[in-house]
């Protein structure tokens, strides 16, 4: 058979295209597939499970500065969420780092004050964190699945797999998500050293303390809270205290009109629920 | 045909050497960047995109435009076009090629890029928008390569190539459209919020393309021996003037749906941009330049006396891609997130690392287009008088 | 045969094999010692004392090839499918699928466990750009 040496060239470089790409994908191949089975791995005995995690929130049993100061600082101390404030205790908004914190009620429920209301009302604080949303917008829009639902209604955050392209905090409605502008490592001044912290270029956010409830320990903020403050639990589970209060109490979410299905349900104007 | 982008005048390689330098500036500047993070731009909680994903936006527009010399040239056989698609093609492949480089800029985590292919997630925008824009980037150095090719051996292009071209149509309307799905589908932003939003990114990058393309291709007529043709260059500003008018149009309704619904949260982005919200007015000023432009270019374009004059012509055409420039390349994207969820105003301008970096990448997109455009222009010139077919 | 520009040729030819080789050159006399991690912390003896031997999660053979993919498989199970004991094939032992708080329990001494080989090998994974490396300790310290 004889040939030019162009259609050589085609011949050769076809297969060697081919050639390295069969030996490309039968290599990953083998290492994708070189996981583990479901009998090596599980959950832990002691954890908590639920069908849907949800919280609702109380405000009426947040009385002193003192009540929101313990909430923020047990989950950000516990996640070794880093602390960008300013030498004179102001707000750097440019690193700002926040996983849970307080916003007064007109911000936190835009649109639905009214202008005769008293300015006390429109002041009052409301503890607002991701709302681990049933439909979340932030999971639709993230390219590389960093940002997740795990079966049990948690808005999940991968850390490794976050290329930081922060589509996700354009996608939430709710302003929840952080980006870590430069290395945390700096600003963290009590590390926790049973969590890791993350690195500069992810977006990071509450995570409804996932690694406590796989030991059987509530959320770091539920239990720091003042009694009746903050509760959660399986909102699917018709005897579980929230489904209670959610179905026979009024409580309000934000933005709810959007469709996301937000997790953290408020009630509106105190409860006896302890 | 690479080594005809090797081979020029003293003043073409002065002018490489030029932008060899921006981008060496830019490098530097990014060097820090991914030393110390995105906090040496001026991005902050609220506004988590900026100067970077604006100016990507806009490209992507302008490297759809190449469509508007294709669909003619090749769909309806419009001969007038026949010199000046390779240009419209080679200011796509550069287009893209800086969208792609201010998404790498952009990224938090730029060694992870990866990710976006080992673990694809067709129901993100991102994805599909990383897809179609190497898919374009591809097509368009296809075509343009084996048309050039074999206008310089003056014979017709290979049959197989006419597939690819026909593709290269639907595929430019969709980096554009995928692009506008970025911000047309998120629910928390009601400025962006909008179904017209495709419809607009496409009709400012149908003007905004074409107007760069007629820049383009008169200082390629004064610097070399290739000429385009007036009649190429008056149906390319018909084009812009018609495209134009849409987008203006667009804009308008727009702001009829904002104002008239009388919704604070559609009109308050609005508000910021255009008069200032809550004391905060830094973006007023570049707004209404935007407007003023596009209003003077609009009329420009409009009045064929002053369109048929090549000098204002690129006049118009200069203000009308600087108005665009700095509606979709900034105020767009700006608007987006101010006011916050929250409805607070926090502002955001870029900083001087990330305006060297945009500019580095401006000089490396303006580098492969001289290059691009030297191999067209000498084969132009080499082949002149010969008839093109294709 | 003439071979044209044979100059320019064979100077490029010395330059590249220059490049080619200067890890090798520019290592010579430098002595690079075999790395020995040490699994003598604490914490291993306790686990010796109770168990009568040295155990790790999987045996040390598996352990060296593998290590990477396992921890990459394990931050996937706990991460992505909230999945957090690992039963082990060698001793069907359970642990805690964590590289802080499992792994780094019995290998406290990243210095000469972690780093010996990945320092020989130029080996830089960036775990512990997160991941918080225990607080190493004086050697004669216990």
């Amino acid at each position: 058979m004889s040939m030019d040496r162009r259609q050589f060239l085609k011949i050769a470089g076809i297969s060697s295209v081919l050639g390295l790409g069969a030996t490309a994908a039968s290599a990953t191949h083998s290492i994708w597939t070189k996981g583990l089975s479901p009998e090596e791995v599980d959950k832990n005995k002691e954890a908590l499970l639920a069908k849907r995690w949800a919280m609702v929130v109380d405000m009426s049993k947040f009385k002193t500065e003192d009540d929101f100061k313990k909430v923020f600082e047990a989950c950000h101390l516990t996640h070794n969420v880093p602390d960008f404030r300013n030498a004179d205790g102001s707000v750097n908004k440019k690193d700002e780092i926040k996983w849970i914190w307080e916003a007064p009620y007109e911000k936190a429920f835009p649109g639905q004050d009214n202008k005769y209301m008293s300015e006390h009302i429109k002041d009052m604080p409301f503890i607002v964190a991701c709302n681990h949303c049933e439909n979340p917008p932030c999971v639709r829009v993230c390219p590389t699945k960093a940002t997740f639902k795990l079966p049990n209604g948690i808005t999940m955050q991968d850390e490794h797999r976050c290329i930081g392209c922060r589509f996700c905090m354009a996608a939430c409605p709710y302003g929840a998500r952080s980006f870590n502008w430069r290395d945390p490592r700096t600003a963290i001044k009590n590390e926790n050293k049973e969590y890791p912290t993350r690195t500069k270029g992810v977006v990071e956010k509450c995570t409804f303390c996932t690694e406590r409830l796989a030991v059987g320990k509530l959320p770091a903020c539920v239990e720091a809270a003042p009694k009746g403050g903050m509760l959660f639990g399986d909102i699917e589970d018709p005897n579980s205290e929230i489904r209670k209060i959610v179905t026979n109490q009024y409580t309000i979410r934000r933005k709810s009109d959007l469709g996301t299905g937000p997790a953290i349900y408020y009630i509106v104007g105190g409860s006896d629920h302890a | 045909m690479l080594e005809k982008a090797l081979e020029g005048s003293k003043t073409y390689w002065a002018w490489l050497m030029f932008l060899g330098a921006l981008a060496m500036v830019g490098a530097y500047y990014y060097y820090q960047q991914f030393t110390y993070g995105l906090g040496l731009t001026g991005l902050h909680r609220d506004v988590t995109w900026g100067l970077y994903i604006g100016q990507f936006t806009f490209l992507v527009g302008v490297a759809a435009s190449a469509v508007m010399l294709v669909i003619p040239h090749y769909l309806h056989d419009y001969k007038t076009f026949t010199k000046i698609v390779i240009l419209g093609e080679f200011l796509a492949i550069s287009a893209v090629i800086m969208c792609i480089l201010f998404i790498m800029a952009d990224m938090g985590q730029p060694m992870r890029v990866v990710n976006i292919f080992l673990h694809p997630s067709p129901t993100a925008m991102v994805f599909w928008d990383t897809v179609v824009l190497n898919g374009y980037l591809f097509i368009n150095l296809l075509v343009g390569w084996v048309t050039l090719g074999s206008d310089r051996k003056g014979i017709a292009p290979p049959k197989w190539i006419k597939p690819w071209i026909y593709l290269s149509i639907p595929w430019a309307i969709s980096i554009h459209t995928v692009t506008a799905f970025l911000y047309a589908g998120i629910p928390g932003r009601h400025f962006w919020l909008s179904a017209i939003m495709a419809a607009r990114f496409l009709a400012s990058a149908f003007a905004g393309g074409p107007a760069l393309l007629i820049i383009l291709a008169l200082i390629v007529r004064k610097i070399s021996k290739f000429d385009v043709g007036k009649e190429a260059i008056q149906a390319v500003g018909r084009i812009v003037a018609y495209a134009m008018f849409a987008n203006v149009f667009f804009l308008g309704l727009e702001f009829f749906t904002a104002f008239y619904s009388g919704i604070p949260g559609h009109a308050e982005s609005f508000l910021y941009l255009y008069t200032g919200l809550e004391g905060h007015s830094e973006l007023v000023p570049l707004m209404w330049t935007s407007t003023v432009f596009a209003a003077i270019s609009l009329f420009m374009l409009w009045v064929p006396a002053i369109r048929k004059n090549e000098v204002t012509l690129v006049l118009a055409c200069i203000m009308l891609f600087i108005s665009l420039w700095i509606d979709k390349g900034f105020g767009l994207i700006i608007g987006g997130f101010v006011p916050n969820p929250f409805e607070e105003v926090h502002t955001y301008w870029p900083t001087v690392p990330e305006t060297m970096i945009t500019i580095g990448i401006w000089a490396i997109g303006f580098l492969v287009l001289s290059m691009l455009y030297k191999i067209a222009i000498t084969v132009r010139e080499e082949t002149a008088g010969i008839e093109i077919e294709h | 045969m003439k071979l044209y520009d044979g100059g320019k040729i064979f100077i490029g030819l010395i330059v590249f094999l220059a490049f080619a080789t200067f890890p090798f050159y520019f290592n010579i006399g430098k002595v690079n010692a075999k790395p020995e991690p040490k699994v003598d912390t604490p914490a291993i003896q306790e686990w010796e004392k109770l168990n009568g031997k040295k155990e790790c999660v999987e045996s040390k053979e598996f352990m060296r090839t593998e290590h990477m993919q396992l921890l990459n498989n394990w931050r996937d199970m706990v991460v992505r499918e909230d999945k957090r004991g690992y039963i082990s094939n060698s001793s069907h032992k359970r642990f805690n699928m964590s590289l802080q708080n499992g792994c780094m329990n019995c290998h406290s001494n990243k210095k000469k466990f972690c780093d010996e080989c990945h320092n020989y090998m130029s080996v830089k994974p960036y775990c512990w750009d997160c991941h918080i490396q225990p607080k190493e300790k004086e050697e004669n310290k216990s």
